[in-house]
């Protein structure tokens, strides 16, 4: 059993392709706890700084500047009664939420966090990570149908509308990513997300950058794309609280809704790490051909361990800013705790064998989360779109934008 | 426990092909009808992509064709469907009767 | 590496499509045939993986699931079932068609009966790894002529649903 688990350790494959189950248990717990954690800290970031956008303090009271105001909205969801409308076709409501969060989940199991560190490799993981994020608009209509009212019906009908019209620039877009893998010497493409990675590592350029504006074009067309699949601002038309209240999910409550807050949230995450798997390098460091070399790879292995000591030093910063008042002791004493643990978790990771292990984790996380964080700014800024000129952008702009980007890359693929 | 050959995948196959045509002979409602279909071209693809098995890859790639034709059926037939609910408020196929009114 | 395709997942998956398939011909609810039938498609794209048909995997999940289905539930919620709900389910002549249905299932059962030694007991062993890449040569090789006749048959399709639906004919 021992030997089992250590004869992982050596290898250079995912558990899944090594096909050893321990290894991909503990693969698949991490992610689950690494989303969880991810779902509930974006919670709290959203609120901040869609606050601070708006020059308020957002929460503030419970926990030093709100820190734990997302547990506490948990606590609320979990405690609450769980509501099931009486004319509800209860199958389908109970079935909703559930298909909802295994789709957004069940994609994770071919992300790669480094080359090694992703559940499996599939060989046709983008393939499968686009379907599987596609199924998530099946328990939207389900809900929006199940609830037996008209808000959320409405809201069903736009969501699977939208989501099936951008899939399809969508998918433009993810091919002309895919047709750059297929530029190197061997002629031949590939589909797995581990492959796709390492194709931009062999060509030396991220595909973003690659016959300069097509690559580009290709991956704003899936950014924009991929805030209407995840009926997020300002394509968020599916749960326009002026026109339909909360849209497909207006009558769920309690657990139910928080299943589908924890889906949109990972499927964000989800179709981040597409984005940035796709052209922006993955788990590659930044600046790979500007700053090479063995001396720049030591100081970008350095920066996780900086960041969470830089994290750290802020959280310090604050202890010392707070109001020196006797009802705000504890808030002082968890805010320097959360300090100490930043900067614990920060020294962890300058120790030798553990960053360059980290290190390429911790880069793919770093770029996912600037993604989510233009999802914040997005809905910060942008007004909502009306439904027609949704559709419009969608069918007009984005598909022919799509097919001409993907036509010039073949023609650009071939004549270089 | 025997080991899964062909056959076993074609029996499957001939078990969805055989409901495809009930539901499509006995269904009143015609969406119901569609999805019947959708069963007996499902049939006819495990049937494809199993004997691609033995024969090679031909098999799978006419079962992508088979999907592409389920894809263009389905749109044309939810389209007649949908202007056929405007005109008589109903989705019967024994009412679906009329050649012109 | 294991072999994926154990006598058990096959078993689990050919019960849940063909328990999807009855659902799909006995619900009164269109919209809980539709579920039984997402069930059915996606335990077929399980079968194809363990086929080594990646692909063909992937498309019909991509295709059927993702886009089919949610074409299918939008059209059931707009035409109003609440009618057809109250209707009788099956038609006039069901019994005739269980007699068609049951003579076609003896004739395939006769076929596999007969034909035992035709089918090899073992298949070739198909590269996995390299399942989506020979698929493209083939697409776009020996069937490039079916190909374009397909895309052509998308684009018909295009135009007819739109003017179906568009149009007040």
């Amino acid at each position: 059993m021992l030997q089992y688990i250590k004869s992982y350790l050596g290898s250079n494959l995912t558990p899944g392709s090594a096909g050893n189950v321990f290894w991909a248990f503990v693969y698949i717990v991490a992610i689950f706890a690494g989303l969880s954690v991810a779902v509930i800290a974006m919670n709290w970031l959203e609120r901040k700084i869609l606050a601070h956008m708006q020059v308020r303090l957002g929460p503030m009271r419970v926990g030093p500047h709100g820190l734990l105001q997302p547990v506490a909205d948990a606590l609320k969801l979990l405690l609450k009664e769980d509501i099931m409308p009486a004319e509800a076709d209860k199958l389908v409501f109970w079935l909703a939420p559930l298909i909802v969060v295994l789709a957004a989940f069940a994609v994770f199991t071919v992300v790669p966090f480094g080359p090694t560190h992703a559940v499996t490799d599939m060989n046709i993981g983008i393939l499968f990570m686009l379907g599987v994020s596609s199924l998530g608009v099946l328990g939207v209509v389900m809900a929006g149908w199940a609830s037996n009212s008209h808000y959320p019906l409405i809201g069903a009908l736009r969501s699977s509308a939208q989501m099936v019209s951008y899939e399809v620039a969508m998918g433009l877009a993810v091919v002309s990513a895919v047709l750059m893998t297929s530029m190197n010497a061997q002629g031949t493409g590939t589909l797995s997300m581990i492959g796709i990675v390492q194709a931009q590592q062999q060509q030396a350029v991220w595909f973003i950058f690659k016959f300069f504006p097509l690559g580009f074009m290709a991956m704003g067309i899936f950014a924009i794309a991929m805030v209407a699949e995840t009926n997020r601002a300002p394509f968020d038309l599916p749960e326009a609280e002026s026109e339909l209240t909360a849209g497909f999910h207006t009558e769920y409550s309690g657990f139910r809704w928080s299943l589908f807050f924890l889906a949109e949230y990972s499927a964000m995450i989800a179709v981040s790490s597409i984005a940035v798997t796709l052209w922006l390098g993955g788990w590659l460091r930044p600046f790979p051909n500007l700053l090479g070399g063995p001396r720049w790879d030591l100081v970008f292995s350095l920066v996780p361990g900086l960041s969470f000591l830089a994290l750290g030093a802020m959280a310090a910063f604050n202890t010392f800013r707070m109001p020196r008042h006797s009802f705000f002791r504890v808030q002082t004493v968890g805010l320097a705790l959360f300090g100490v643990l930043l900067a614990m978790i920060g020294v962890l990771m300058l120790v030798p064998g553990v960053r360059e292990r980290v290190q390429d984790i911790f880069w793919f996380c770093f770029k996912v989360a600037l993604f989510m964080y233009l999802y914040i700014w997005y809905r910060g800024t942008f007004p909502r779109y009306r439904f027609d000129q949704l559709m419009r952008v969608g069918w007009k702009v984005l598909l022919p934008a799509g097919l001409g980007v993907l036509i010039l890359t073949a023609i650009v693929g071939v004549l270089v | 426990m025997v080991p899964i050959t062909t056959t076993h995948y074609l029996v499957v196959a001939a078990a969805l092909f055989v409901l495809g045509v009930i539901g499509v002979l006995t269904r009143r409602n015609v969406v119901i009808v569609l999805m019947s279909i959708e069963l007996i071209l499902n049939a006819v693809n495990l049937n494809l992509v199993a004997f691609s098995r033995m024969w090679g890859l031909h098999g799978q790639v006419f079962a992508i064709f088979v999907v592409v034709d389920a894809a263009a059926e389905a749109a044309v037939g939810l389209g007649i469907l949908i202007a056929f609910f405007r005109n008589k408020e109903t989705i019967n196929m024994d009412e679906i009767d009329l050649l012109k009114w | 590496m294991n072999p994926v395709a154990t006598p058990f997942f096959f078993y689990l998956l050919s019960t849940m499509a063909i328990v999807g398939g009855v659902m799909v011909i006995v619900r009164r609810n269109a919209v809980h045939s539709a579920i039984a039938l997402i069930v059915t498609l996606l335990s077929v794209a399980g079968l194809y993986l363990m086929l080594y048909a990646p692909f063909v995997a992937g498309v019909q999940i991509i295709v059927y699931a993702g886009g089919i289905m949610v074409l299918f539930l939008f059209v059931i919620m707009l035409v109003n079932i609440d009618r057809s709900m109250k209707e009788r389910t099956f038609n006039k002549q069901w019994w005739v068609a269980i007699v068609a249905a049951v003579a076609l299932g003896a004739l395939f059962v006769s076929v596999f009966v007969k034909s035992k030694g035709l089918f090899p007991e073992r298949g070739l062993p198909l590269a996995e790894e390299s399942n989506t890449q020979q698929i493209g040569l083939y697409l776009y090789g020996n069937y490039m002529f079916a190909f374009e006749i397909a895309s052509l048959l998308l684009l018909v399709a295009i135009i007819g649903a739109v003017v179906m639906a568009k149009k007040r004919i």
